[in-house]
């Protein structure tokens, strides 16, 4: 397993079957994002429909986990016990993803350094034996 | 006045039960509260229940028509509406809803209502309804079922904390701050100054409790930037409004306020908004999100943002009232932080006197019906910082989200 961050009481991810292939993908440590197959337009939340070209044919593009800061917020009130304070919630532009961006956490990092433009890498925390979240931490720059 | 005003629905009555803290009202039910308030509206437009043939609201609320109708005794119920736009954001859009009802005869008496006790039933930013951890069955974390798109979509916010407003809408606030140089003392003057207006409001829950800029500064960090005071309060209570038709208006207990306009705005690909969706286009990224609605809302009127003699702005978070002063054109992209640092929107002295009840930051959170309620005491003379002279109110409801807005007007 994994270094641990979070707690187990942290909210699980809802998934639908649009959305299952990510969660399913993160489980074996890949980051997906989702490819129109007709344009090939990248999108994330999955999503049933291309909005670009009305394709509903789609399949998955493994990016590398770098990135960079676009936005974040430090939490300082916890909404699970044990949550460590504060929580880094940031915004995550993906690199190679042809512009995407994601929400995730900043974890073992200061959240003194934390800022905008800051350059990240990607890093999976097992939080069971069939679920795995993609969280970041800040990068050498 | 030409045909097409002749025949615009206007704002008739307004009704609301008392405001109190989250989860204070615990003697009567939520539902009883929206039955008082609509009462109370119908009463101040002089009009009986009997007139009343159409019920509106909005963000999901669980005080459904149907049954109301039935328990206020309506002899029938020709119209009624929910609007899709989610939270805080279908405010206006109910209204204008009830404005399309009665323009085009499925309804001659509209009211709108919306009736909120979070205590009775769960605390928005709970992780999930009502669920506590459960310390005898630990959680196993794995993937959930979810049963609609909108849950699907928290599946990308919710494993990494992101649950509360005040965090979700801090994203683009410190976005804004980035791009601009907006400041967290920017942001403590449109606290400072919507608790200025609550102080004379007798049913604003903050009334008795004067912040100043070091009060704000002082407050502790809930998700930076935003401030304890940055954010709107948590409440209980209900209003209403009633919309009819401007034949309908001439003869009634007070002088009715015209809706000029109203429009609805979800950008393109914008699903749910900052909560949810990481992808919202950069160049809308650090806005609330509707320009675009407002350049419609404004075209519809045949008025600009310096028509406006005062606004009642949908008050979540403050970095939200900024980017909606922007959104609206009160001030260039990128300037908000300075032009409400310069006083601009106080009741006397400022240049766009905004949320003269106290705000949802001040009187209550009642998503935002309530400014709907103010932008008709406005225009009635009725406010409790009344603006000499107002002829022309914008109120908006939440940004960040899809939206909605109200241009109302005396004449």
């Amino acid at each position: 397993m994994s270094q641990r961050f979070f707690p187990d009481t942290m909210p699980s991810p809802l998934a639908d079957a649009i959305t299952l292939p990510f969660w399913e993908a993160a489980a074996e440590h890949r980051l997906v994002v989702q490819r129109c197959t007709a344009c090939g337009r990248t999108r994330l939340p999955p999503a049933p429909v291309c909005g670009s070209c009305q394709s509903t044919e789609a399949d998955w593009q493994t990016l590398s986990g770098r990135g960079e800061v676009y936005t974040y917020t430090l939490v300082h009130r916890p909404i699970a016990p044990e949550q460590p304070l504060p929580t880094v919630i940031a915004v995550i532009a993906l690199e190679g993803s042809d512009g995407l961006r994601m929400i995730s956490n900043l974890v073992d990092s200061d959240p003194d350094e934390v800022a905008i433009g800051a350059p990240v890498e990607l890093v999976w925390e097992d939080m069971g034996p069939d679920l795995s979240i993609p969280r970041f931490r800040l990068a050498a720059t | 006045m030409s045909a097409a005003n002749r025949s615009r629905a206007h704002l008739v009555g307004v009704g609301e039960t008392r405001y109190t803290r989250w989860g204070k009202i615990g003697d009567t039910t939520e539902h009883a509260l929206a039955c008082q308030a609509i009462q109370r509206a119908v009463a101040d437009a002089g009009l009986s229940m009997s007139d009343v043939d159409g019920l509106a609201s909005f963000a999901e609320d669980r005080n459904e028509a149907v049954f109301l109708a039935a328990e206020l005794g309506l002899p029938t119920l020709r119209f009624g509406n929910m609007v899709w736009m989610p939270g805080g954001g279908g405010g206006c859009a109910a209204v204008g809803n009830a404005a399309m009802a009665v323009e085009t005869g499925q309804a001659e008496v509209v009211v709108v209502y919306r009736s909120l006790c979070q205590g009775q039933f769960f605390r928005f930013g709970s992780p999930i309804a009502g669920d506590a951890p459960d310390p005898a069955a630990p959680p196993r974390p794995t993937v959930q079922q979810a049963n609609t798109p909108m849950l699907a979509s928290m599946g990308f916010a919710m494993p990494y904390g992101l649950i509360m407003a005040a965090a979700a809408y801090a994203l683009p606030t410190r976005r804004h701050m980035h791009l601009y140089g907006t400041t967290s003392e920017q942001l403590g003057h449109i606290a400072v100054t919507f608790r200025e207006h609550a102080s004379r409001n007798p049913r604003a829950v903050m009334g008795g409790r004067p912040m100043t800029l070091a009060d704000h500064q002082a407050s502790p960090m809930i998700g930076d930037p935003h401030r304890l005071f940055d954010c709107c309060l948590e409440s209980d209570g209900a209003c209403a409004v009633v919309v009819t038709t401007a034949e309908r208006a001439r003869d009634l207990a007070k002088p009715g306020v015209e809706i000029l306009a109203s429009e609805q705005g979800a950008p393109q690909g914008y699903a749910f908004g900052h909560f949810t969706n990481a992808n919202i286009a950069d160049d809308l990224y650090a806005t609330g999100g509707c320009e675009e609605m407002a350049g419609r809302l404004y075209g519809k009127a045949g008025l600009g943002p310096g028509d406006v003699d005062v606004a009642q702005i949908y008050d979540h978070f403050t970095g939200c009232v900024l980017m909606q002063l922007e959104d609206y054109g009160f001030c260039k992209r990128g300037e908000g932080g300075p032009f409400v640092e310069s006083g601009a929107l106080a009741w006397q002295g400022g240049s766009l006197p905004t949320n003269t009840h106290g705000g949802s930051l001040s009187e209550a959170y009642i998503h935002g019906l309530n400014h709907v309620v103010e932008g008709v005491r406005a225009l009635r003379g009725e406010s409790t910082s009344p603006v000499e002279g107002a002829e022309v109110c914008l109120v908006t409801s939440a940004a960040c989200v899809p939206s909605s807005a109200l241009m109302l007007g005396r004449r």
